[in-house]
């Protein structure tokens, strides 16, 4: 089977020309994760036989040659934080342990609605805190390209299974660089649309006003598609959007030339790898090459977006998990009143990181502190989109690593919480200011590691990030030897 | 008493539910009663994943509250959490409005203390129910998710009587304006009361009580009435009132401090970041009726006419206003009716006011029988206990009952010059002073029209012929 | 910015988690690490800057839902998800008032 190798635009187009079945894929998907997964631990559970019923009746769509859209017999796979009806859904933690969902959430439906075929959850940071995957309460994930590093988090069983060719695309969710950062650290493209685009409606909650569904895949036109399934405005999300969609991958193909690309100068400075650095000036040398316009900007509160984000994310983020308390559903501790039974179960069914960022978060809202921190950093917040406004001015996109370093090993940076957290320095600016980003493989370090270069765009402005995305990936896409049997 | 060298400081707050006929942030229905957790979904109870999505409804009726007590309407206004854990909360966070609420300001019109300002207006969520049980507790989230709207008065009331009849004026207009029922005992009516009190002449407030679990007018006297004489004597005896919340003991008439709850009273409040701003436009604002308050229909049942008590009868059920309403015609006239004849129905269960089985537009035909002389006041009266028990035209009523009066001057004569010729002893006596007589006289004539001679057009002619 | 002890056990009764005496000490630690790193915020020119609480499309959020009731949940399948139930209500423990 060669055809399950291919980016997802390929296997879609393979599909399309009848030569390849959405039961052979939906079975070459299933035995790479037999033969791959032990070691990767990308997924939680499968969805096998919802994936077969599925795959039948796009098979039968297909030969008729009535597919729902591109999407139609793609076997894809969903981050555990999305609810899908009937399948337990964990968020990555214990204290959702054989949580059953009663509803799909809006994302999945739209997906079963475009034929994809879902074959499984996918690993993830407890809560999508993290940027390692090592928070999941059911153990990491390996990264494909070297078993011994972290594929980036907190959706990192998405990409590493996207990247191991398991599946053809993924959903995951990005509140601080969660979708950008662990594309890049395995080698593929993924994206976090402009806030409101995507409904949030059955993706569990981590940060509402920064979270945000968005797609990976190895190649950008892969992502379009899915992104195109996914958009839209939902009556039960109302921070979604109801600006139409359009249809990303039509316009990918069209010449970047003239359009203007700003590199600002505080994404190129201390901490950033200099093999990293090298590659994305390659990436900006490749769009120069097509006619794009180079300019240096600069967003001057760009030091202060970390600091802003761990006030804002973990502030909801403590309101948003005070929902798990073993009353309606989830884990409950053994305890004879009720005090003792909101916090034993919370002891148990949390994480170390989850608690930490939920105290951080309760501290920033308490009484007292709520001025100095949480609303002094929705002020500075605010300083941190008009940087972008302004840019904006004067330039289509913004282009920056996406992270300053590539996969770091296993257990490298647990010790220290604070620096696990400035291995979101880029990513976290375009959820702060509701943006648009993505993430492309921009080529290898030393150690044959990915390595991953952003572009950030304006408002509802995907088409063009997207084609600019197209510009800079790389023609041809490498798998990670394990995938060969290497 | 050392209680008359103190003046209470009372401001009340009001959890009204709204009558919608789904939830505010989703669209179970909001029906009191039913089963234990079978109106619940997704959103109302808190599953992972679900997001609030805000009922039309509910802002136009906190619009239509807001214009009839004359506040400010915000045009833009802020959701907020109100994060604390219980188990009747099943986000651990309720969204209400803290920093920017809808309304603000305002007054209540309340009869004997003009009126009693408004702090603001806000909606919320309410919260499910926890019922103790020996062993822990039952959670129902039937009621979680059912819009509230806070009404928050200023600190005006100055005792437990003007508290009750401010909460009393306050209740028949949410009533009124058709966006609350008033149901105390159900709950989808209640108060809080913060009650201070300060030495005549100081200007100073005194340290602040709130008192819950108040769900009667009799409770809100007795549970006032106790806390100021408690606060009193503990200033009297050199100790400080205590800022905290009391629960009102209903049994034993007293307020009991709760367990101090000073970490729950830390609510985090931060803008709501599942929805956006609330905007209401200012074509939306002026769009929306608002029917008339209880103040109003008073004051125009008295413009014409209409007695004070009688009119404060009329008024306190917003059924019997609806009835003169449609009665129609003389406005004295209708109010003489709904709190005579309507009235007495009422008193003995042959009238359900929410479920008329009569047109009160036929009261008038009744009315030009009477004036027409066809019927007598008392065969008037007749007919319209009828009308209202069975909706029966009322000509039909008169026909079958054969209930109409000879008014027919030739016919009348006729029977008056009988009654003269046959009764001269009679006649003699009225003649010579005794004009009580002409009871006795009308009563002959009666006789002989078998009850049906028109009693006053007889008594004229008796008078006319006898002198 | 030290946060102590006290502070610590505070903030985790607000957010109903217990700890132990040695993750107190830990998270005491941790946290100060981190709000250490924040108080740089401390020093941004914030004068006369609104808050940006929502960064979505201003045209979110309409129309408001329509007064319509709709489908609730069967009671069995959430109950189904309880972890102590009687058939009707969710139960819990005891409150100690």
């Amino acid at each position: 089977m060669k055809a399950d190798l291919l980016p997802l635009s390929g296997i879609s187009d393979a599909l399309a020309a009848g030569e390849v079945s959405p039961e052979a894929l939906l079975e070459a998907s299933l035995e790479r994760i037999r033969a791959l997964d032990a070691r990767l631990r990308a997924f939680l559970r499968l969805t096998e036989a919802e994936a077969r019923t599925a795959a039948k009746a796009s098979s039968q769509r297909r030969k008729s040659k009535k597919p729902l859209g591109p999407l139609d017999g793609v076997p894809v796979g969903l981050k555990d934080i999305f609810c899908m009806e009937g399948v337990e859904t964990t968020c990555g933690s214990k204290i959702l342990r054989g949580y059953v969902p009663p509803y799909d959430a809006t994302v999945v439906r739209k997906l079963k609605q475009a034929g994809a075929v879902i074959v499984g959850k996918l690993n993830m940071d407890e809560f999508a805190m993290g940027s390692s995957t090592e928070n999941s309460a059911f153990g990491p994930t390996m990264n494909p390209w070297d078993l011994s590093r972290t594929p980036g988090g907190s959706s990192g069983g998405s990409a590493a299974a996207v990247a191991a060719r398991m599946v053809a695309g993924a959903l995951g969710t990005d509140t601080g660089g969660s979708i950008r950062q662990p594309a890049a650290m395995v080698g593929c493209a993924g994206m976090k649309p402009t806030y409101g685009r995507v409904s949030r409606f059955g993706a569990i909650a981590f940060a509402s006003s920064l979270d945000q569904v968005g797609p990976l895949a190895q190649d950008v036109r892969g992502v379009a598609y899915l992104l195109s399934a996914i958009a839209g405005h939902d009556p039960n999300d109302q921070t979604s959007s109801p600006r139409p969609v359009p249809d990303y991958a039509a316009t990918l193909d069209k010449s970047v030339r003239g359009l203007r690309i700003g590199v600002p100068a505080e994404y190129f400075g201390e901490g950033l790898a200099p093999e990293v650095e090298k590659a994305v000036r390659a990436g900006v040398d490749k769009l120069r090459a097509q006619g794009c316009e180079i300019r240096e900007i600069s967003l001057p509160n760009s030091p202060h977006a970390i600091a802003t984000y761990y006030i804002v994310a973990t502030a909801e983020a403590s309101s948003n998990l005070a929902r798990y308390d073993g009353v309606r559903y989830g884990h409950r501790a053994k305890a004879n009143q009720l005090l003792e039974m909101y916090e034993k179960t919370r002891a148990e069914g949390f994480g170390a990181e989850v608690k930490r960022r939920i105290m951080l978060g309760t501290y920033a809202l308490s009484a007292g502190y709520y001025d100095a921190y949480y609303l002094r950093a929705q002020k500075v917040r605010a300083l941190i989109r008009r940087d972008f406004d302004q840019a904006f001015a004067a330039v289509d996109a913004v282009l920056s690593p996406t992270s300053p370093t590539t996969a770091f090993r296993l257990g490298e940076k647990m010790d220290d919480p604070l620096a696990m957290y400035l291995n979101d320095v880029y990513t976290v600016p375009a959820n702060l200011a509701g943006l648009p980003g993505i993430s492309v493989p921009a080529g290898f370090d030393s150690k044959s590691l990915p390595i991953g270069l952003q572009l950030i765009g304006k408002p509802f402005e995907e088409e063009t990030l997207l084609r600019i995305a197209r510009a800079a990936e790389p023609a041809a896409q490498r798998a990670p030897p394990i995938v060969e049997g290497r | 008493m050392p209680v008359s060298d103190f003046e209470p400081v009372i401001g009340l707050e009001v959890h009204a539910q709204l009558l919608t006929r789904s939830k505010i942030f989703c669209g179970c229905p909001t029906r009191f009663g039913a089963p234990p957790n079978t109106q619940v979904c997704m959103v109302c109870l808190g599953l992972p994943g679900a997001l609030p999505a805000l009922n039309e409804a509910a802002v136009e009726m906190a619009i239509k509250a807001g214009k009839a007590f004359g506040c400010r309407i915000a045009e833009r206004s802020i959701w907020a959490r109100k994060n604390y854990f219980y188990p009747d909360l099943p986000k651990g966070y309720q969204i209400s409005q803290y920093e920017l609420p809808i309304c603000s300001g305002g007054a209540v019109p309340v009869p004997g203390l003009g009126s009693i300002g408004l702090t603001r207006i806000h909606l919320e969520e309410d919260a499910g129910k926890n019922i103790h049980t020996e062993s822990g507790s039952k959670v129902d989230l039937n009621r979680s998710g059912v819009p509230l709207i806070e009404i928050v008065g200023e600190p005006e009331l100055r005792s437990a009587e003007d508290a009750s009849e401010y909460l009393k004026a306050l209740r028949l207009a949410l009533i009124y304006l058709g966006i609350n029922d008033g149901n105390l005992e159900e709950g989808s009516f209640r108060c809080d009361a913060n009650v201070s009190v300060r030495r005549k002449g100081e200007k100073k407030l005194g340290t602040r009580v709130e008192l819950k679990n108040i769900n009667s007018f009799r409770f809100v006297r007795q549970a006032i009435e106790f806390e100021i004489a408690r606060q009193v004597e503990a200033i009297e005896s050199g100790a400080k009132v205590v800022q905290e919340t009391r629960l009102f003991d209903n049994e034993k008439g007293v307020t009991r401090s709760m367990r101090s709850k000073e970490e729950a009273n830390d609510y985090r409040y931060f803008p709501e970041p599942d929805l956006p701003p609330l905007r209401v436009s200012r074509e939306w604002i002026d769009r929306v009726a608002v029917p008339r308050l209880p103040r109003q229909v008073a004051d125009e049942l008295a413009a014409a006419g209409v007695s004070q008590a009688d009119a404060r009868t009329i008024v306190a059920d917003p059924r019997l206003v609806e009835v003169h309403r449609r009665v129609g015609g003389d406005p004295k006239r209708a109010a003489l009716f709904v709190v005579g004849e309507l009235a007495r129905a009422v008193n003995e269960n042959e009238v359900d006011l929410d479920e008329l089985k009569f047109d009160p537009a036929l009261v008038r035909e009744v009315w030009k029988l009477q004036d027409a002389g066809t019927l007598s006041s008392t065969a008037a009266k007749d007919v319209l206990a009828e009308l209202i028990r069975s909706g029966e035209a009322p000509q039909r009523i008169v026909e079958r009952k054969g209930l109409s009066q000879v008014s027919d001057a030739g016919a009348l004569e006729a029977v008056v010059d009988a009654v003269i010729a046959r009764s001269p002893g009679e006649v003699e006596k009225y003649k010579g002073g005794k004009t009580a007589l002409l009871g006795f006289f009308v009563g002959q004539a009666m006789k002989d029209l078998k009850g049906k001679g028109n009693p006053g057009a007889l008594n004229a002619l008796f008078k006319k012929k006898l002198g | 910015m030290p946060i102590d002890r006290a502070q610590v056990r505070h903030v985790a009764r607000l957010a109903r988690l217990a700890l132990s005496p040695e993750e107190e000490d830990r998270f005491a630690a941790q946290l100060a690490h981190v709000l250490e790193y924040i108080e740089r915020l401390q020093g941004v020119d914030v004068e006369g800057v609104e808050p940006l609480s929502f960064a979505g499309d201003a045209k979110a959020g309409l129309p408001l839902r329509a007064d319509e009731p709709g489908p609730c949940l069967p009671r069995e399948q959430v109950l189904s998800q309880a972890p102590e139930h009687d058939g009707e209500a969710f139960l819990v423990p005891r409150i100690i008032e």
